[in-house]
């Protein structure tokens, strides 16, 4: 099986650290992934904000890295879901069949990172230990578009020395919404601020979640108000062997 | 007499000013907070939930597809009981319709069920201008009447009131128009809701003339529906001696079968409750029996436009419930004004600029902007309308509207970032002049006695010009020294 993995511009520029979890990961689990060096973004900022002929390039050079591998994995719910939700808006944009049909096969190949890890390979236990007090926030994207359902809570409950507290009103969006942020900003920090807030009373050291869009944008608010909560990606828990003893740090 | 959404500004200056009202979203947070639990719970007691609401879209989607020839039934249907049908294009011409009636009969006043459409062709205003008073009798409506307010939710439009100010409300205005508040009127809602019925029964008794909308209009057999909860609709449709209906052209259903679907769906979705109080039918004329005059004014205004669009035009299968505002995280929030029309909250920032079109003015093209795309609102919607689908498509609407004049600054950056992802090297070659950024902020902030870090990252303080947007509430982690691409690059993937 030929794996890549696609970074999301995103944590290419700003998070590279969520890549290289991913990379750790996958490779622990015997996973050999491919890093496709054409990938650029899936385009979802631009079809989000109505830029519909400005997405057709980036689908295009989208389709071109990651042509030919059986799964394309990502970590980001968000990311995964322009991919298999809103490329093919953006290939009958085109009007180049040929680009709608490169879409509908990679699309449906194309997993956020718990699907990918419970679905493809079939695992729970990664073989990870993070010995802290977590908080989960299911992103919208990962939740509602792609309905990941409770994997990531799943894989989080497997790791070594990992409690997995409950977040008040979890389910409720955190205001990122990509340019939602920066054009309605005045809501998006309210949305966000009660997000902190619950984060808080959950009584986690860390936040984790799949989408670190959504995580710069709580872990802003939540360091301007000096909480003392850090944000980490799902990747970065899932690699971490922090702690793990011997006989502990089980494959 | 009344005011209207008219000269509203755009979504995010009207938000501003909303989140600033403490006392309105704490009273937001409280009511939609406990109907999206009622809701919930009794959503979950039905097991085929899925399966009706499948049902719903589907028959919908089918009474669009052959509108016209429903209409058309419809039409005979209710000619053939009686009743007389008028078509309207207009706001305007249904407004009118409803005016004419009045004036025929000599009246200067219409006691009105609350109704969506009827507030959408701001008929109460249009009434107004020809000396006809239309009263409100839904409670929350005449909250909002007799305090000169807007309404800001479709199902309960006084949502951002409490307590304490509809009693101040009803002590300061009920005298002006009829019968005044009781002298010892207190914050209990038993006692709020006695002086509403004391209020409206006289004029209830006095009323020549009753308008409403409907909730369905079913086809086959001539027959209007209207749903509440208060029996202030009951009151409206059969006292008077004559019935004017506003419906849109959308509101058809087939026959009783499809309707029983409908019925099942919408209280649940609505109020919360299995079934709502009060479901009242009438189907033209019935001898001896309720209004002697009954007039159905069908409404297009702007809904075949919405029907033509393609990906919009799901948002006729809407029944108005209200759920998706209540689970709206941004409505919930900015309350109902801030969206500057009668539909508010998720389904209004599709509906409106659906009826009215894109392109023509700021507010109307900013409302598909005013949601984080959560997709909360398609979960509980009872048709299952894809709002977040649909706020896309017309966000590419409102940007293609605008592509031949002079291009906005955001226009430029999303050509800049078509253009740098075009191409990995491109990319690469731009991710490392932000890496070179990175250091340089990176350098900055050390400077500076305040430098903060997270997760060993500097954080960028409060940046000037456009990316105050971000940072004004906001802290930013500096780039990275290294991009993942680099890395991967100088570290062979991570083997070196
Ligand atoms: S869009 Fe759906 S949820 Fe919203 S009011 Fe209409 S039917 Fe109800």
């Amino acid at each position: 099986m030929r794996v890549a993995l696609m970074v999301t511009c995103l944590n290419d520029a700003m998070f590279p650290d969520a890549g290289k979890a991913v990379v750790t990961l996958l490779r622990r689990l015997g996973v050999d992934v491919e890093f496709p060096a054409a990938q650029t973004c899936c385009g979802q900022p631009m079809v989000n904000t109505g830029y519909l002929d400005e997405a057709v390039p980036v689908v295009r050079s989208f389709v071109r890295a990651f042509e030919g591998y059986d799964a394309v994995v990502t970590p980001s719910g968000s990311c995964a879901g322009s991919a298999r939700h809103q490329h093919s808006i953006v290939a009958r944009r085109s009007g180049d069949p040929g680009l709608a049909t490169a879409v509908a096969e990679i699309s449906p190949r194309v997993h956020e990172l718990s699907e990918f890890l419970v679905d493809v390979l079939g695992v729970e236990d990664v073989g990870a230990s993070f010995p802290h007090a977590v908080t989960y926030h299911p992103t919208c994207h990962s939740l509602r578009m792609l309905g990941v359902g409770d994997r990531p809570e799943r894989l989080l409950r497997a790791v070594r020395g990992l409690r997995l507290l409950d977040l008040p009103r979890a389910e409720e969006c955190c205001g990122f919404g990509g340019t939602f942020a920066l054009k309605n900003a005045d809501t998006s920090v309210a949305m966000g601020a009660d997000k902190a807030r619950h984060v808080r009373e959950s009584g986690a050291e860390v936040l984790v979640a799949g989408d670190s869009s959504c995580l710069m944008h709580i872990g802003g608010l939540l360091t301007r108000q000096r909480a003392g909560v850090r944000v980490m990606h799902l990747a970065e828990v899932l690699a971490s062997t922090e702690g793990a003893t011997r006989a502990g740090a089980a494959r | 007499m009344s005011r209207t959404f008219v000269g509203m500004p755009p979504f995010p200056t009207a938000a501003r000013a909303a989140l600033a009202d403490t006392q309105l979203r704490a009273n937001l947070a409280h009511a939609t907070t406990t109907i999206r639990a009622k809701r919930a719970a009794v959503v979950a007691e039905l097991d085929d939930w899925e399966a009706l609401r499948l049902r719903a879209a589907a028959i919908k989607d089918d009474v669009l597809l052959h509108l016209d020839e429903h209409l058309v039934r419809l039409e005979e249907s209710l000619t053939a009981r009686g009743a007389v049908v008028h078509w309207a294009r207009t706001a305007e011409e249904a407004s009118e319709v409803v005016a004419q009636v009045a004036r025929a009969h000599g009246v200067d006043e219409v006691v009105k069920v609350k109704s969506m459409a009827t507030q959408e062709v701001e008929l109460n205003e249009h009434l107004a201008a020809q000396g006809i008073s239309a009263w409100e009798t839904d409670l929350a409506e005449l909250i909002v009447q007799l305090g000169d307010d807007l309404p800001s939710h479709i199902l309960v439009p006084a949502i951002h009131r409490n307590r304490a100010e509809i009693r101040a409300i009803f002590e300061r205005e009920m005298a002006r128009v009829g019968r005044p508040a009781p002298a010892d009127l207190t914050d209990d809602p038993v006692r709020l809701a006695e002086a509403a019925r004391l209020h409206l029964r006289e004029k209830f008794l006095r009323a020549k003339v009753g308008v409403s909308g409907a909730n369905f209009a079913v086809a086959d057999s001539g027959t209007l529906v209207v749903v509440e909860s208060e029996g202030n609709g009951r009151m409206c449709l059969t006292l008077p001696e004559v019935l004017v209906s506003v419906v849109g052209i959308e509101k058809v259903v087939p026959t009783w079968t499809e309707l029983d679907v409908f019925l099942t769906l919408l209280p649940r979705s609505s109020t919360g409750e299995r079934m709502n109080p009060y479901t009242s039918t009438w189907s033209g004329v019935t001898p001896g029996d309720g209004p002697q005059e009954v007039h159905v004014v069908l409404l297009d205004n702007g809904r075949t436009r919405a029907l033509a669009d393609e990906v919009g035009r799901q948002a006729l299968r809407c029944i108005r419930c209200s759920a998706c505002l209540n689970v709206c995280p941004v409505y919930e929030r900015t309350g109902g004004h801030a969206y500057g029309s009668v539909y508010p909250g998720p389904i209004g920032a599709i509906l409106n600029p659906l009826l009215k079109g894109v392109g023509h003015d700021e507010q109307t093209d900013s409302l598909p902007y005013a949601s984080s795309l959560c997709g909360a609102c398609f979960e509980a919607c009872p048709v299952r309308i894809d709002i977040p689908s649909v706020l896309v498509d017309l966000r590419a609407q409102v940007v293609d509207a605008h592509r031949s004049g002079v291009p906005k600054p955001e226009a430029l950056a999303m050509r800049a970032a078509a253009a740098a992802f075009g191409s990995g090297g491109r990319l690469a070659a731009a991710e490392q002049a932000s890496g070179l950024a990175g250091r340089a902020l990176d350098a900055l902030s050390s400077l500076t006695r305040r430098g903060r870090r997270a997760g060993g990252r500097r954080l960028v303080g409060r940046l000037p010009g456009p990316g105050a947007a971000w940072t004004d509430a906001r802290d930013l982690p500096v780039p990275p020294r290294e991009s993942f691409r680099a890395w991967w690059k100088r570290t062979d993937g991570g083997t070196r």
